[in-house]
């Protein structure tokens, strides 16, 4: 989001050069020099990890990768099918658990909470979740409802999901709400509309694209997740059963134990999960910026 | 907005006038403010059940839970030091490098780049965030981890080998590039993204026409950088950096991979180390009874630690948001 005033500074504007002791231009290149330096370092790693995973992963791709599940240690050939299915599914749980918790919460904060002192201390709160540790949530979800319910399960996996994702939904929910005039709501209001017919009717379809935004950037956050993972849903070898009670197969928890295992086959298939797994959430949250961007040229 | 606001006249005002009050309101205010009190109970959830958990593990060592570098599964022997000494280290080491290259990329960002390079430059700074952790932790033990063996550890062990201090801090008994300073590389090039995101955002809350009259003074950019802009956002950029510094205290994945998961301390930054997040991943699957709490108790610690330097990073933050 770039600040309108400051694209109009052109970036040649300084003094005329030929006044300027020299000191003061060795400085000024000097930062210039670092700072482009600095960014061109930036884009270079990005550009390095993913030739890397598109080099070894795609050499590691086939069809099999998609239609088989994962073989045991030290045999030859299988796939990844039950790892993209079991974190399609985690995935979809965690945002289907998150996304009306998340939107009813950032609602409040935008539309019944403003001034209280509740809201302020729901939004810090909700802040210092957004960047605490994902391995605590695991661990609290671990606590919460492993042993209770006798075992990992793919319903604690997520939750522990869902649990990362609500401090995203809240944030953008909120930020999207306030965006939207106060007239607009005003208008509803002296048409006789509840306040509940004002937010869902006129708030939440003013901000609709951000809020969708907020999910999808949610989405892509919790999709990659794997400390919540190892204590919650763990994984299994083998093809994904609708029963939740289990451990659920899933992606970044097999790239871990594959890509840390004495097998040659397991880690090619490391490889091929990192592609996958990678490409999906570069994906989303292209997907979310353009959904965003398309919102605010309206 | 005129084409919302027609949309609303013509479909919205029948249904509003026919339902002036409905029991749907109540529900809603209810259910929303339940959503809310909720983001809550979770964070008091996740204090009490590391507190409950870990409980035991601090009652049977007392403060030497934290100052003791023993780790000793077997003799259910379980001290802290180790792993808080890990997190701290890898944690300083990603600052001491992502922090001049996260301002670095804000201050080109809104000082120096070509408005047409703008967006792609930011859109794959902002990328970088989203690659999830255990990419970096695969691309540094595969990738990353046999280039700094080859080029950094072996040649500057060779060089340091026998000098005072040097010769500690920098020699790898066994140049195997994984250890405390490949997990700080890699925590530096995971939160450059945040800090450098929120920095640039920070940069560009500055009112214009600031910069503006010290250009028109005839201020070089590093001058209006060094005396306005630095000046006028410094505490908020601590804030940035500060939430750079919570992520990579409680970074797990990529840690594990590339910390090398040593229980022993070390005075080198070449050697195998472990933090408090690689430890709780690496163990916590075999881990019972008092194992079990001492991993909690570390859970604790680590809650309190980034609990800590979130808050003050939130409220540096918002200074700068309420001026």
């Amino acid at each position: 989001m770039m600040n309108e005033a400051s694209r109009t500074v052109p970036m040649t504007t300084g003094p005329a050069w030929g006044r300027v002791r020299p000191g003061r231009r060795i400085a000024d290149r000097t930062l210039k020099i670092v700072c482009t330096v600095f960014t061109a370092l930036g884009a270079f790693v990005l550009g390095w990890i993913l030739l890397m995973l598109i080099w070894e992963g795609g050499s590691a791709l086939s069809l099999d990768v998609f239609t088989q599940v994962t073989p045991g240690p030290g045999t030859e050939g299988g796939g990844i099918a039950n790892a993209i299915v079991g974190s399609f599914i985690l995935t979809l749980l965690g945002i289907a658990v998150a996304t009306p918790v998340g939107v009813l919460a950032g609602t409040y904060l935008a539309e019944y909470g403003r001034g209280s002192k509740l809201a302020e201390a729901i939004r810090f709160v909700n802040d210092i979740l957004l960047a605490a540790p994902s391995i605590l949530i695991g661990l609290f979800v671990y606590t919460l409802m492993v042993p209770p319910l006798g075992g990992y399960s793919g319903w604690a996996g997520g939750v522990a999901l869902a649990i990362i994702a609500v401090p995203v939904i809240v944030r953008t929910t909120e930020d999207m709400l306030r965006l939207v005039p106060g007239s607009l709501r005003e208008a509803g209001a002296a048409l006789g509309a509840p306040m509940s017919t004002v937010i869902v009717r006129i708030s939440w379809r003013a901000a609709r694209a951000g809020m969708v935004t907020g999910i999808l950037l949610a989405t892509a956050r919790i999709a990659g997740e794997t400390a919540p993972l190892l204590f919650t849903a763990l994984n299994n070898n083998f093809w994904f059963s609708p029963n939740l009670m289990g451990g659920v197969s899933n992606l970044p928890v097999m790239i871990y134990q594959f890509a840390l295992a004495p097998y040659e086959n397991w880690r090619s298939l490391a490889w091929a999960g990192a592609l996958v797994i990678t490409l999906s959430i570069l994906a989303l949250s292209i997907a979310a910026r353009l959904l965003l961007k398309k919102d605010h040229v309206r | 907005m005129a084409a919302l606001s027609e949309r609303i006249s013509t479909s919205t005002m029948q249904t509003i006038r026919r339902t002036p009050k409905t029991t749907f309101d109540p529900v809603f205010r209810w259910a929303s403010c339940a959503s809310a009190v909720l983001v809550l109970l979770v964070l008091a959830g996740i204090l009490g059940s590391m507190v409950y958990g870990g409980w035991p593990a601090f009652r049977e060592f007392g403060f030497g839970f934290v100052t003791s570098s023993v780790w000793n599964v077997g003799k259910e022997e379980f001290g802290a030091w180790v792993a808080i000494a890990g997190t701290l280290t890898s944690a300083l080491i990603a600052l001491v490098i992502g922090v001049p290259i996260s301002i670095g990329i804000a201050i080109f960002l809104t000082q120096l780049c070509p408005p047409w390079l703008k967006r792609p430059v930011s859109t794959t700074v902002e990328l970088l965030a989203a690659v999830p952790s255990i990419i970096y932790g695969m691309w540094g033990l595969f990738v990353f981890a046999p280039l700094f063996a080859r080029y950094v550890q072996m040649p500057v062990s060779s060089l340091v080998e026998g000098m005072p201090i040097l010769g500690t801090v920098l020699y790898a008994r066994v140049p195997s590039g994984v250890g405390l300073l490949t997990a700080g590389i890699i925590l530096a090039i995971m939160i450059i993204p945040f800090i450098a995101s929120i920095t640039r955002d920070i940069l560009d809350q500055i009112p214009t026409i600031l910069r503006e009259s010290a250009y028109g003074i005839g201020c070089t950019t590093w001058e209006v950088v060094r005396h306005v802009l630095l000046p006028q956002a410094g505490v908020s950029i601590i804030g940035a950096i500060m939430l750079g510094l919570g992520r990579a205290l409680g970074e797990t994945m990529a840690v594990t991979f590339v910390i090398g998961n040593a229980n022993r301390l070390s005075l080198s930054l070449f050697d195998p180390s472990s933090t408090i997040a690689s430890r709780i991943a690496n163990e916590f699957n075999e881990a019972s009874d008092l194992h079990f709490n001492a991993l909690l108790a570390l859970g604790c610690i680590l809650f309190l630690v980034t609990f800590t330097v979130l808050v003050l990073a939130r409220l540096l933050i918002a200074r700068m948001r309420t001026r």
